[in-house]
């Protein structure tokens, strides 16, 4: 177990979790986004790791199987979707879809 | 210096910067390498903090099953294509890093206020004493099959559910043709329909 | 003073069967179409039976045990003060039940006839039951709020019926008129009746009428003026006479019942009934009424001099008579001034009636320069119509000899001198309008507009005016000078009136006689005899300019049209194109205006992108974590 104290994990969790959301609202590729909200979820499990360590028991690792469970369907599903949508249109740019504006 | 801290910090600096190196990246091959990079880190991160089987999952899983489908659909759908990296919505850029900078403050400081609250010691000689005894594995399986069980079968109807969505998603549908008509045979194969 | 058995509901009946006919008639009116006639002349008939019999009962009583208070519900209730749906069946109201329900029988029978051509047949009978149902609520009212209810009542249907030709625009105008005058004169009424429960704490007869005396002699001549003020304006007296001879242009029967006989006599009644109040102000009150009423009958009866048109004669001849009322009431001859009431109401409505015989027989003629000799053509109104002109012109031994001398004896005897030679002109102004009316209508030589057929009236109109023409001859001698039967009846309410007797009552009387032949003879000679013409326009150039302001009624509606109508009008139009448009409209427009832009403005959020959308759930976010920090104190 290391030494270092469990709040320079949570700060790193956090910036991490930060870029992530910089990262989806800057980027304009599909994939791109997606692999932002990825970098999103991997913060929050060194969230629940972290806290599992602050906790003393490992009811946080087990969370974090549940989030890479959810995050590998979520994949999965959502790359699909983005593939059938990509040959559809022949662009993967987020904001040609804006039909829905005042 | 001990090794400890040296190894946090090089696990911090590869993990952060490879995180912000995607912001830049043009190619979206080079963002889902560098996201690879980032998952790695914190596998690293994870070890540090006695979850040695979540870091082996989150290796095996994220950054060798998730992300080699990721790269799978970029190849697909064009590997060498160039994402602009211009921002044609006004106000989009300052906001987002505005409001970032603003979440950043209040995690950072969350992070740092909490820690002092209660947790301190105690947790960490819990978790080693868990991981030297039952071991890892074993006390991860305890929980897992134990308190989380429901949960657990619930996540695996979430994966069916899943892999038969994108069956059907992906699905193609064919069009009968008499046999013998070539020209039909090659235009069997139509549109991807949902 | 508990009632005899039965009376609740005779007096509910009273009222009651004219206003259920009415509902009835007004609804199911058209589908029984002639029936109603019958129907609502029937109710009216019920309702003067009842008044009949509850007479009759209240005779077998003593005469000081002659009033009753019929309580119907509990209407008002509001902290201390009450004011309770009640009748109060005295000698009073038992008299103004029954001249009302029987000459409106009579009048309603007239109808049947009169109006059998028209359209509108049943809503004719449900207003005519309606207005009956509402007078009849005015007189038996114990409180003034119920009063005032019936007061406004015989108002609205005095409107329906003026107007009842509503197609006219002439009709429409004089029900609006009069419609609006009343109401200055109900205004006037309310300021009262406010007064009164201010300084009195109850609206009941009995209660206002003890009280009147702790009022106090200002409050109680303000607020008795007040309540006279809306007087003015229902028995047409100066200042708000000016709609009574335009609301001739309502259907004759109208004419006769409203405003001959019922409607306008309402402010007479509550002069009458509220006399103690008129009295604790000490004498300026009843002076007020007395000379008003004196002044009024003198200027409408010269109006009337120089009308042609036989209905307005009739209607400023009502104005007249009824400011003799006024002239009884104010020297305190109350008795009196209701005797010329009934005997009013009986002469009156014969002329009219008889009128609208005329009118009907000469297909809607009323300019008495057009008409001639009708009396040969037309016997039966002819005769009636001769019998109520006698009457009102004060000629022995009809009606209106006993009541109009009675008038002159008690202001004689009160030593209102100027007042009793007022009357006495104006009684010889009325001999002389009346009988010039007479004259050319019915006496001389025939003559009818081109083209018309002569005849007598149908026999439901003589039904009506037969009977009228009786008690217009017979029906002084219910109070005959000595056995005085009716004042005598009406004491324990109105106490007794002041008259002269022995020589000086014989004198007085011979006076009013001589004037009223004088001007009789007077209208023989310009009207009646060869060589009339010329005698008239010899008189006529003794002073045209009075001849001819006299014939545009003294210019008093050009008058009240420049200052009050007028600026009414313009700050109508104000109200309608500037404030209304500008500023209510505006008003309104500028909230939608607000909440267009604003949305026009605002709905620029949604610009489709969906990476603002997600800009905007950051920011959802930032707040609701700085939020919980607040909360945590952290």
């Amino acid at each position: 177990m290391t030494e270092v104290p469990p709040g320079y994990f949570l700060a790193l969790a956090g910036l991490l979790f930060t870029v992530g959301v910089v990262g989806v609202l800057v980027r304009r590729n599909a994939i791109v986004i997606f692999m932002f909200i990825e970098l999103m979820l991997n913060a929050v499990n060194l969230f629940f790791v972290t806290f599992a360590r602050m906790q003393g028991n490992l009811e946080g690792q087990v969370l974090v199987f549940f989030v890479l469970v959810v995050a590998a369907a979520e994949v999965v599903v959502g790359l699909a979707l983005i593939l059938l949508i990509a040959r559809r249109r022949a662009s993967l740019d987020v904001d040609n879809v804006r039909l829905l504006k005042w | 210096m001990s090794l400890d801290i040296v190894v946090f910090g090089a696990m911090f600096v590869v993990t952060l910067g490879a995180a912000l190196a995607m912001l830049f990246a043009h190619n979206a091959v080079h963002v889902a390498l560098l996201l690879v990079l980032s998952q790695v880190g914190l596998a690293v991160a994870f070890l540090l903090q006695g979850a040695f089987f979540v870091a082996a999952v989150q290796i095996i899983i994220y950054a060798g099953a998730i992300m080699v489908l990721f790269l799978f659909v970029i190849m697909l759908l064009g590997v060498d294509r160039r994402e602009a990296l211009d921002e044609p919505l006004r106000g989009q850029r300052p906001l987002a890093l505005g409001l970032g900078a603003l979440l950043t403050a209040q995690v950072l400081y969350v992070a740092w206020q909490g820690v002092d609250l209660a947790f301190a010691d105690g947790g960490e000689t819990a978790i080693q004493e868990i991981n030297s005894d039952p071991g890892n594995v074993l006390g991860l399986a305890r929980v897992l099959f134990g308190r989380y069980v429901l949960p657990f079968e619930i996540t695996s109807v979430l994966l069916i559910v899943a892999v038969v969505g994108v069956m059907v998603l992906a699905r193609r549908i064919y069009s009968v043709a008499p046999a013998g008509d070539a020209e039909a045979e090659r235009s069997e194969v139509e549109e991807v329909a949902v | 003073m508990s009632a005899p058995s039965g009376f609740a509901f005779l007096a509910a009946a009273v009222v009651g069967v004219p206003l259920a006919s009415a509902v009835l008639l007004m609804f199911f009116g058209k589908r029984v179409g002639k029936v109603s006639a019958f129907v609502a002349s029937g109710a009216i008939g019920l309702s003067f039976l009842s008044g009949l019999i509850m007479f009759f009962r209240m005779l077998g009583e003593p005469g000081e045990e002659r009033s009753f208070v019929i309580k119907l519900f509990d209407w008002i209730s509001v902290g201390d003060f009450q004011a309770n749906a009640e009748f109060l069946v005295d000698p009073l109201s038992i008299v103004m039940v029954l001249v009302v329900s029987g000459v409106g029988a009579l009048i309603h029978v007239y109808s049947i006839g009169y109006m059998e051509q028209d359209d509108r047949y049943a809503r004719f009978f449900a207003y005519l039951n309606l207005f009956c149902a509402a007078m009849l609520i005015l007189v038996l009212a114990d409180n003034l709020v119920l009063l005032f209810v019936g007061w406004e009542g015989v108002g609205l249907c005095s409107y329906l019926l003026i107007g009842f030709w509503f197609e006219r625009e002439a009709a429409a105008a004089a029900a609006k008129k009069a419609f609006i005058v009343n109401r200055i004169g109900d205004f006037s009424f309310l300021l009262g009746i406010f007064l009164i429960a201010d300084e009195i704490g109850s609206l009941s007869v009995s209660e206002i009428n003890a009280g009147a005396a702790t009022m106090g002699a200002t409050l109680a001549t303000i607020g008795a003026l007040l309540l006279f003020g809306g007087a003015t304006g229902k028995s047409a007296q100066i200042p708000l006479y000016v709609w009574l001879p335009d609301a001739m242009e309502g259907p004759t029967p109208v004419s006769a019942l409203i405003h001959a006989a019922t409607m306008v006599t309402a402010g007479v009644y509550v002069v009458v009934r509220f006399s103690p109040l008129f009295e604790a102000g000490g004498a300026t009150a009843l002076t007020v009424v007395a000379w008003i009423g004196a002044l009024t009958a003198l200027w409408a009866a010269l109006m009337a001099a120089f009308e042609y048109d036989i209905k307005r004669v009739l209607a400023y001849s009502t104005i007249s008579q009824l400011g003799y009322m006024f002239i009884a009431s104010g020297v305190a001859g109350y008795s009196i001034g209701i005797f010329h009431l009934v005997t009013h109401a009986f002469f009156k409505a014969l002329m009219f009636l008889g009128a609208g015989a005329v009118m009907h027989a000469l297909a809607g003629e009323t300019d008495m320069r057009k008409m001639g000799g009708l009396r040969k053509a037309m016997p039966v109104v002819g005769f009636t119509f001769a019998a109520g002109w006698l009457a009102i012109s004060g000629i022995f031994p009809f009606a209106g000899f006993w009541s109009k001398d009675a008038i002159l004896a008690v202001a004689w005897e009160d030593g209102q001198y100027a007042l009793w030679a007022l009357g006495l002109l104006t009684a010889a102004l009325t001999a002389f309008y009346m009988s010039r009316m007479y004259f050319r209508v019915f006496e001389g030589d025939l003559k009818v507009p081109d083209g018309v057929h002569v005849h007598d009236a149908p026999m439901t109109m003589a039904a009506a005016l037969v009977p009228l023409g009786v008690l217009s001859v017979v029906g002084g001698f219910i109070n005959l000078p000595g056995v005085l039967t009716f004042e005598h009846f009406l004491e324990p309410v109105l106490g007794e009136p002041e008259v002269p007797h022995g020589l000086m009552a014989w004198v007085l009387a011979f006076e009013a006689l001589a004037v009223a032949l004088a001007g009789i003879l007077v209208a023989r000679a310009l009207y009646l005899r060869a060589g009339g013409a010329a005698r008239r326009e010899r008189l006529a150039a003794v002073a045209p300019w009075f001849v001819t302001a006299a014939r545009d009624k003294f210019y008093v509606d050009r008058f009240y049209g420049r200052t009050i109508v007028a600026p009414g009008k313009a700050f109508a139009r104000f109200c309608a194109s500037t404030f209304d448009t500008r500023v209510v409209d505006g008003l309104v427009n500028g909230v939608a205006w607000v909440i267009g832009s604003s949305s026009r403005t605002g709905r620029h959020v949604q610009t489709g992108y969906v990476r603002n959308y997600a800009v905007a759930l950051l920011l959802g976010v930032v707040v609701i974590v700085s939020f919980m920090f607040l909360r945590v104190a952290v």
